[in-house]
């Protein structure tokens, strides 16, 4: 029989089974909060798929190693799984498996470590969503022309807040701005923008919406890069302005927006019109008001001139007027054809006369012919025995007259 | 049309009907007395207009959102 070391415990009255004890530790780390919500970061090695979709790996570094448990559920929504050797961010909670008698995380988010692979993420993301067609062209609203109300979602301390409100005041002070706080950095900062864009919705009297932050690292505005922001601004019932970082920034938030901004300042410039070229619009509208009234003046002294002088024409002493010189007119002319015809006339009956004359029987007389006549009776004589002897006669020859006797 | 019922448009409305104004001033067709109506019409919205451009101050508010807590109004 073996001796029993004296330093050996005592024995206990009822010893724990191996499964009591294992149930032991395992209730020891589930109860443990810090390791129901733990990230780790660690380096991967021997990661497995296996036909069920389940995944298993080792997270290690120098000094230990910590077995990783991947549901195929989670596994399915990750944008990235990792290969042997990546450097990796894992959340999640520390369990007990206990038929084999080892600690687990069972890991519900996965991303890789380091500031490079912060790219990747985002490039990841973006083609995700992009895909969703989350930034589709179609989806963007159009920006209101003059805005009555713009809600702003930034830090109430940042450059951000002020570039903007200075250009706003230039620009078009008629506008009121609605600031809705946010942190614009740090953990906490997606849920209050999502918040604020939330409770911008709600309301009904804002037009526009600018989100805004400065200028900073690709860890400093990654809070933009959030999915939740993203899907906050793409679903925004009123237009979103973007206006994070500087000009070579781009987020996820821009690519959400229906508007990408190169800085806040430019996107205040975007939100609204200028004070300076409304005025010049203005002056340019009331020039043209008050020649187009002067126009219409000048139409209506144009027909009254017109009525006047129509007028002026059917009035009495000019239509006397007229009258009096047509008569004259036509009188002239009349004079002018009687004058004519007289000559006419004259004419005509001077070549009667001379035919008349050519005819006539004193031109008989003129060469030597006499006409004989009875003296009591006048009767001319035509033949001898018109005539008995001793019947006097008339003679008529062309100067004169004489008497005879039949002898 | 009543003075009073300019104070209740907003900018883009008077600015837009403005335009309108002028349009249809410059169209023709219109009797004297509707001409006049609408030049004194276009008038008094080109003032409404300026004055809104020339004297407006920028009001900023701040709303409250879950983490900042009660609203509070801040001149600008």
């Amino acid at each position: 029989m073996a001796q029993l070391s004296l330093f050996a415990t005592s024995q206990p009255a009822l010893p724990y089974t191996v499964s009591q004890l294992t149930g032991y530790i395992r209730r020891l780390l589930e109860e443990d909060a810090e390791l129901q919500d733990v990230w780790v970061e660690g380096e991967v090695s021997n990661f497995r798929r296996y036909t069920s979709g389940h995944c298993y790996f080792t997270l290690k570094d120098a000094g230990a190693e910590l077995s990783c448990v991947l549901w195929r559920s989670i596994a399915n929504g990750l944008d990235y799984l990792p290969t042997d050797g990546d450097a990796v961010l894992a959340h999640g909670r520390v369990g007990v498996y206990e038929t084999r008698g080892v600690y687990q995380l069972y890991v519900d988010a996965l991303r890789p470590a380091g500031v490079g692979d912060l790219y990747r993420q985002f490039e990841l993301l973006k083609a995700r969503l992009e895909a969703e067609g989350l930034f589709a062209p179609e989806r963007k609203r159009p920006l209101p022309a003059f805005p009555r109300r713009i809600g702003v979602v930034t830090s109430p301390d940042g450059a951000a807040l002020r570039d903007i409100l200075h250009v706003l005041g230039r620009r078009y002070p008629l506008v009121e701005v609605l600031l809705a706080p946010t942190r614009v950095q740090g953990t906490e900062a997606p849920a209050e923008i999502r918040a604020a864009l939330a409770a911008l919705n709600a309301r009904d009297d804002v037009d526009l919406i600018i989100v805004a932050r400065g200028g900073g690292s690709l860890e400093e505005l990654w809070a933009f890069n959030d999915e939740g922001v993203a899907r906050a601004i793409a679903g925004s019932r009123i237009p979103v302005i973007s206006g994070v970082g500087h000009e070579t920034d781009f987020t996820i938030a821009d690519f959400a927006a229906d508007v990408r901004a190169p800085t806040p300042s430019a996107a205040a410039e975007m939100a609204v019109p200028d004070r300076m070229e409304l005025q010049a619009a203005l002056e340019k509208l009331q020039r043209r008001l008050v020649a187009a009234m002067e126009k219409r003046v000048e139409r209506q002294r144009w027909a009254l001139a017109e009525q006047q002088r129509a007028l002026r024409h059917l009035a009495p002493a000019v239509r006397i007027a007229t009258a009096r010189q047509r008569l004259d007119d036509l009188l002239l002319r009349a004079g002018d054809r009687l004058l004519h015809r007289l000559a006419l006339q004259r004419e005509r009956l001077s070549g009667l006369v001379a035919r008349l004359e050519s005819l006539s029987p004193l031109a008989t007389l003129e060469r030597g012919y006499a006409i004989v006549r009875h003296a009591e009776s006048g009767r001319i004589v035509h033949r001898v025995d018109d005539v008995a002897p001793g019947d006097p006669l008339q003679v008529r020859v062309q100067d004169g007259t004489f008497d005879a006797r039949v002898t | 049309m009543a003075d009073d019922d300019l104070e209740r448009l907003s900018f883009e409305q008077a600015f837009k009907e403005l335009e309108q104004v002028v349009a249809r001033l410059e169209g023709g067709d219109l009797t004297l007395e509707e001409s006049i109506a609408l030049f004194e019409r276009g008038q008094q919205l080109a003032a409404y207009c300026g004055a809104k451009l020339d004297e407006a101050e920028l009001r900023i508010r701040r709303i409250a959102t879950p983490a900042a807590g009660a609203s509070q109004d801040v001149l600008s």
